[in-house]
């Protein structure tokens, strides 16, 4: 019989879960709720006074085709840099696990990307892919007009991609390589005494059983596509060129902060907490189907 | 450069020992001020300050630089929601029409008057006043950092082609660009294509050439007007930018690039380009040794009838709610700022001009614009002062004018990329502004611009 610590009072137990749902109110549900307010008014930026205007707002903002422009790029954005990332992950952690010369050092070196912060290292990428005068300068002097994300929208968003990919290998690797280990070796050497090669071992023992861990990488890497990529696209395009790269969450910095439209701005982070709720709901439903727990 | 800090951190000691002595009783009184400019330009400001506070003992300004104009506008947007809002604050000039409407606001010429300050504002050079007067001239902030832009051009480049003068028109400057491509310059001349360069690329050529950019005298009769430069002069313009570009007369430069256009001036790879007088000194402290390069007027077509530019820059606001004592402190400091002797300040030790008619005499007094590294900058007053500011050249006042900008950003991107066409590209900046300044308006129902 298993023991329990129970309260015979409600009250305590609701005592002690207080600071936690007064903490989660004023930094979530608080922000929250004042921004499903602001979109459903036209707030004056300097406090001046907010006239309701319902839905005008939404309505607005998706009879635009910049936001739908919007939307897809950040679509391509997500789907693109979360496979680009997860798939270089799985590789590394792969290969590390089967302990081959230097995985100790490529261990500790390949988990230093997360920890850059975002504009630090699209400055890094800003410089490494300058046409003019980065690594793609050299690139360029083979076939002129090559490289040119000043101009070509599909340029631009490559290299955000990039950047975004570089630093999430390292997050993924991290999560990717705790999964390899906790395989115990006994499956695997089983396996191999059985005959079967590295890549069938890979694809009948140990992929099914990190499926959860991809499974969770899977949303946490989308939803982040969504949110992190701020700093990158700032100092690397600022949305450009010609709104090739402006995804929906730089487009909401530019439109609420530099463009002090508050409720255009609320109105649209509402639409991208739906999205990302849908996203993740959906990836619960259909994908996790194929997901083993053990 | 040491002496001098060294004097200045001594005085410093000198002024807090006497502080120290004479508690209390002489407590001054301090507001704060907050500014958008950063690196250089941001140690001129706090040096500036230093000053204001050294020349008297009654007020201390503390100044704080919020890291550039959109930061400075946001934090003191926050910072007034909050009630805790700076004295003075900075605000660029496309911010001027928001500041306008804000309510938040302390007209800064009634603030002098009731603090015993004469100003006398006809002094101003009208082209800068106007910009950020109200519709009937009252001065609602005070002209701060000021600039206009200028062409710059490389004398040794011009030479080889047999010139020894910047091209007066556009029309010469397109044979002179052929002539220096022909000459094997690889770069004739740079611009850049994002927001920023709206300033001078739509925003002056409009002003030069009598051009509106919109209706209602660019927005200063009403919330109600509406772009329409798909419509003027600036097409031809654009079209010609393009024409030039396509046939490698005008390459792009920017820093996102690798290298950008002040810089690409300076080394010596572009010959032509048009950006702020302010950087002249950035030019004059980079540029490839023994290379020779003056400035001229922006051109204009050939038959039209050259109007004054626009200023670029910010001004000082100051912002309601405080008390009495600190505003007593704001309008000295306004004051402070107006004086000529600062004006000399500001702009030996920046590329900015002068404001007002009597800080450009006294610098000129001064034989400020004769010597070397200054020589050229009274370009730009000429440039400002070409005519009396007509009812388009006043200015530009629409609301959430950073938007608009950033609009033409994207939509010349799109005409120098060839996935529209340049009257295509023109016709949706104006659609998407009208959009922008539509949001606006219905954002200040019933209110009209002062």
């Amino acid at each position: 019989m298993e023991k329990r610590v129970t309260f015979s009072r409600w009250t305590i137990g609701i005592l002690f879960a207080v600071p936690q749902l007064l903490l989660i109110f004023t930094f979530f549900y608080w922000p929250a709720g004042q921004a499903v307010y602001w979109s459903l008014t036209l707030q004056q930026p300097w406090g001046g006074g907010n006239i309701w205007v319902g839905l005008d707002n939404f309505r607005s903002i998706l009879s635009n085709a910049d936001y739908w422009n919007s939307i897809s790029a950040s679509l391509i954005f997500a789907g693109i840099s979360t496979g680009l990332a997860m798939f270089i992950a799985l590789v590394l952690a792969a290969l590390t696990d089967r302990q081959l010369a230097g995985s100790r050092f490529y261990r500790v070196v390949l988990i230093w990307p997360y920890g850059i912060a975002a504009p630090a290292l699209a400055l890094a990428f800003r410089f490494i892919l300058a046409p003019e005068a980065g690594f793609m300068a050299v690139v360029n002097q083979v076939w002129p007009g090559f490289w040119d994300p000043g101009l070509d929208g599909a340029d631009a968003m490559a290299s955000i991609i990039v950047a975004f990919s570089w630093k999430y290998v390292g997050y993924n690797f991290i999560f990717f390589l705790a999964a390899f280990q906790a395989i115990p070796r006994s499956l695997i050497e089983a396996a191999a005494m059985d005959g079967s090669g590295v890549i069938r071992r890979f694809w009948d023992i140990q992929f099914p059983l990190i499926t959860p861990t991809i499974f969770f990488l899977l949303v946490i890497n989308i939803t982040e596509s969504f949110q992190d990529s701020f700093g990158i696209v700032d100092i690397m395009t600022s949305g450009g060129p010609a709104n090739a790269t402006n995804l929906m969450v730089y487009k909401i910095y530019s439109d609420g902060f530099k463009g002090l439209d508050y409720s255009g701005a609320a109105a649209q982070s509402i639409i991208l907490m739906l999205l990302i709720i849908v996203l993740t709901i959906f990836q619960f439903r259909f994908i996790e189907r194929r997901v083993h727990y053990r | 450069m040491s002496i001098f800090k060294q004097g200045l951190a001594a005085l410093a000691a000198g002024a807090f020992s006497i502080a120290l002595a004479q508690p209390a009783a002489a407590e001054p009184v301090k507001f704060d001020f907050w500014f958008g400019l950063s690196g250089d330009l941001a140690r001129v400001v706090d040096t500036l300050c230093k000053n204001f506070n050294a020349s008297q003992a009654d007020y201390e300004v503390v100044c704080t630089s919020q890291g550039n104009y959109d930061a400075t506008l946001q934090n003191t947007i926050a910072a007034f929601r909050a009630g805790k809002q700076p004295a003075v604050v900075q605000v660029y000039d496309v911010g001027t029409a928001t500041m306008m409407l804000s309510g938040a606001y302390k007209p800064a010429d009634k603030l002098m008057e009731e603090n015993g300050y004469k100003i006398d504002y006809a002094d101003y050079f009208p082209g800068i006043a106007r910009y950020y007067a109200t519709s009937k001239g009252e001065m609602l902030s005070f002209p701060f950092n000021s600039s206009t832009p200028l062409m710059y051009w490389n004398k040794d480049a011009f030479a080889k082609i047999g010139k020894t003068e910047a091209p007066k028109t556009w029309e010469d400057v397109g044979a002179d660009l052929k002539a220096l491509k022909d000459a094997g310059y690889e770069c004739p001349m740079a611009i850049n294509i994002s927001a920023n360069e709206s300033w001078q690329l739509m925003e002056q050529f409009s002003a030069l050439h009598n051009q509106p950019i919109a209706t209602k005298n660019n927005g200063y009769d009403g919330l109600d007007a509406r772009l329409e430069v798909n419509k003027t002069k600036f097409v031809q313009y654009v079209t010609d930018l393009k024409k030039w570009y396509d046939a490698g007369l005008i390459k792009i430069k920017s820093k996102d690039l690798g290298q950008d256009m002040v810089q690409s001036f300076a080394t010596g790879t572009c010959q032509v380009i048009m950006t702020s007088v302010g950087d002249h000194g950035t030019v004059g402290k980079t540029q490839k040794e023994g290379m020779n390069w003056d400035v001229a007027e922006l051109p204009v077509y050939a038959g039209t009838e050259r109007k004054n530019s626009l200023v670029g820059g910010a001004s000082l606001w100051v912002l309601s709610g405080k008390s009495d004592a600190e505003y007593k402190g704001a309008a000295a400091f306004l004051n402070f700022i107006h004086d000529p002797k600062t004006a000399l300040f500001w702009s030996t030790n920046t590329g900015y001009i002068p404001v007002t008619k009597s800080g450009f005499e006294y610098m000129k007094s001064t034989g400020f614009y004769d010597k070397a590294p200054y020589k050229g900058r009274e370009t730009a007053i000429a440039s400002l002062t070409a005519s009396e500011p007509t009812e388009i050249t006043r200015g530009i006042r629409l609301g959430n004018f950073t938007q608009i900008r950033a609009e033409f950003g994207t939509q010349m991107q799109a005409i120098f990329a060839n996935k529209v066409s340049v009257q295509e590209g023109l016709d949706t900046l104006v659609k998407n502004g009208d959009a922008i300044l539509e949001r606006f308006q219905q954002t200040y129902p019933g209110k009209t611009l002062p």
